[in-house]
């Protein structure tokens, strides 16, 4: 059986989520401890939302050097899937496994909304069973989801073909409205809006589930 | 030796500061005018052992680049004294 590793820092709140999307889509799943080195074997990584370390310095600032993160880092070297969500995205940044970094919100508010992102390419671990193109509406919950990165970054992601979620309307001031964006290898994602919230009729929306069955796709 | 080291935090030039514009919009509102330039960082103050002042200068840097800031959004500024 398919089985993710979902990474817990002290301060992560997501991980049930998570947790509870994959098990009913029949993935198990096990909670590795940001303070573990190894990966338990796992064949996917997801880091989820959260505080990690109370997001003090900065988010992902602390999280990034527990020793769990040299193991994900080799797993996304060795071409693991590794999805990140929200503060999970953050962290991936801060350890450099994806490019450019997370800054506070523009109009410097906590964004707590549902909103709407397109599909940028198919080519990636978290949306290789959707098409360019397509809207996805998912719910938002952050500070700093202001994507942020230098010019040239920017053009190498753009021309990389590396932009996975870009906003419809930019809630949040990122440059060129990205809202999720892949490694060069295409296995590690990272994205602010939360699919694990949107994956139940019962609670609103279901386009999350596009994500999460890309990324189980790709276990 | 025993060092006091300080390190500034401030976001690179091009970065947008949305504090600083924020609190530069409260000073406005205040009734002050002729206020620009108002930026927002941070001061992480620490104590270390070094042989020397370099050595002090090597060790603050390396922890202020990997740690203390990112570099992708922000600079750093270090001033070390003998304690």
């Amino acid at each position: 059986m398919k089985s993710v590793g979902i990474v817990v820092f002290p301060g992560s709140n997501c991980e049930f989520d998570v947790a509870a999307v994959l098990e009913s889509n029949g993935v198990k799943t096990s909670f590795l401890w940001h303070g573990q080195s190894s990966l338990d074997d796992v064949s996917g990584v997801v880091l989820p939302g959260g505080f990690a370390h109370g997001d003090y310095l900065r988010p992902g600032a602390i999280a990034r050097f527990s020793p769990v993160m040299a193991a994900v880092g080799e797993f996304a070297k060795r071409g693991g899937p590794i999805l990140g969500i929200c503060n999970g995205f953050q962290v991936l940044t801060e350890a450099g496994l994806l490019p450019g970094a997370l800054q506070k919100n523009s109009g410097l508010r906590f964004l707590c909304k549902e909103v709407e992102v397109e599909v940028e390419t198919s080519d990636s671990v978290a949306t290789s069973t959707s098409n360019a193109g397509e809207i996805l509406r998912l719910p938002i919950n952050h500070f700093e989801g202001n994507y942020t990165c230098d010019i040239r970054t920017l053009a190498d992601i753009e021309d990389n073909d590396q932009i996975v979620l870009r906003y419809l309307d930019n809630p949040n001031g990122s440059m060129n409205s990205i809202a999720g964006v892949c490694s060069e290898k295409r296995n590690v994602v990272g994205m602010m809006p939360h699919p694990e919230r949107a994956c139940d009729s019962l609670t609103g929306l279901t386009d999350g589930l596009k994500i999460i069955q890309s990324f189980i796709a790709n276990i | 030796m025993r060092f006091n080291a300080k390190v500034q935090v401030w976001l690179r030039e091009g970065i947008a500061d949305p504090e600083g514009h924020t609190i530069s919009e409260a000073i406005s509102a205040l009734g002050f005018s002729g206020i620009s330039g108002v930026r927002m960082g941070k001061i992480i103050s620490l104590e270390l052992d070094a042989d020397t002042q370099a050595s002090a200068e090597q060790k603050v840097d390396q922890i202020a680049t990997s740690l203390l800031s990112n570099p992708v959004l922000e600079d750093v500024k270090i001033e070390i004294v003998k304690a």
